[in-house]
């Protein structure tokens, strides 16, 4: 693919602040403005910038498809996994008190861990659409 | 209030618009505006989430869509009198309801006097989270997150059946005609 040089450089740029910014906001959602959804999205955004200057393939060698569909019921699970571990220990069903002895400490892991599943099926969920309309255009 | 004026211009301007690329980016600056609107009322998760998926990423989606179907508009086969009326009259309806709803930002309205003060005042000691946002998101509303996650999995999981489904249709074809 032969594209502008300036948009390859400057995508080249560009990247690695649009990934640091998508873990702030997955990292620091808990004390600004953001959180698993947002973090997903934008880094979904990522790998289509890099699909829309290098190419799918290039896309596809830093994100595989294996990878990014078994990432989509992952963050479910993962979601859904940190309800379960509450209801295995003797407590209500997503009730995050059980992660630390100090119940509020342990609200704030079950809120990190449920992010972080939101951001693997929404970042995942994402680019697997953007492959499915992409491929289906060729 | 320029804001919301610039929302109606491009609204006209997306009725108008008869080629299909001119009305996806019209509706990725009418998805900006909003964001911009929701940062004005203060709500900046929503605007956050409004920018990055309404703006950025079903443009690109659409625009991929685009690549796929004709990108002009047809002309519609007939007037339809009765649609414009019941969408009037929806519209009225709706405008009627909001002359009913208490002034923005009043601090004795309903919504604001049932759980949320109880979020505002025990957040931070509950959850050590400072953001109430998240707190409410994914901690006491968590069974909702959970639903909604399920739900973006499931709308994933469909499309890419779609997809890829008529796909393969499509090459089992060829391989019988090859036959």
């Amino acid at each position: 693919m032969t594209l502008d040089l300036i948009l390859r450089i400057g995508t080249k740029l560009v990247l690695p602040f649009i990934l640091l910014f998508a873990l702030y906001v997955q990292f620091h959602g808990d004390y600004g403005p953001g959180g698993g959804f947002q973090a997903g999205v934008i880094s979904a955004g990522m790998v289509i910038l890099v699909s829309i200057t290098f190419g799918l393939e290039t896309a596809l060698r830093i994100a595989p498809r294996s990878l990014v569909e078994r990432m989509i019921p992952l963050g479910v699970l993962i979601y859904a996994g940190t309800g379960v571990v509450g209801q295995l220990m003797g407590r209500n069903f997503l009730d995050y008190s059980i992660y630390s002895s100090d119940p509020a400490q342990g609200h704030a892991i079950g809120i990190f861990l449920v992010e972080a599943g939101v951001l693997v099926t929404v970042a995942s969920t994402m680019t697997a659409l953007f492959y499915a309309f992409v491929e289906r255009g060729r | 209030m320029v804001l919301l004026t610039m929302l109606a211009v491009v609204t006209v301007a997306i009725l108008r618009q008869r080629s299909l690329f001119g009305v996806v980016v019209l509706s990725g600056i009418y998805s900006f505006l909003m964001a911009s609107v929701l940062i004005v009322l203060d709500a900046v998760d929503v605007a956050m989430t409004e920018a990055s998926v309404g703006t950025g990423v079903s443009t690109v989606i659409l625009l991929a869509t685009l690549h796929l179907i004709k990108t002009t508009e047809m002309r519609p086969v007939r007037r339809h009198a009765l649609a414009l009326a019941v969408a009037a009259a929806t519209g009225a309806v709706l405008v009627w309801g909001t002359l009913l709803l208490p002034p923005f930002g009043t601090a004795d309205a309903v919504i604001h006097s049932h759980v949320a003060a109880r979020y505002i005042a025990d957040t931070v000691r509950e959850t050590k989270v400072p953001n109430v946002v998240t707190a409410v998101l994914a901690d006491y509303r968590g069974y909702d997150t959970l639903g909604e996650t399920a739900v973006i999995f499931t709308a994933g999981i469909g499309v890419m059946l779609l997809l890829r489904g008529t796909q393969r249709r499509g090459n089992g074809n060829q391989e019988k005609t090859q036959l």
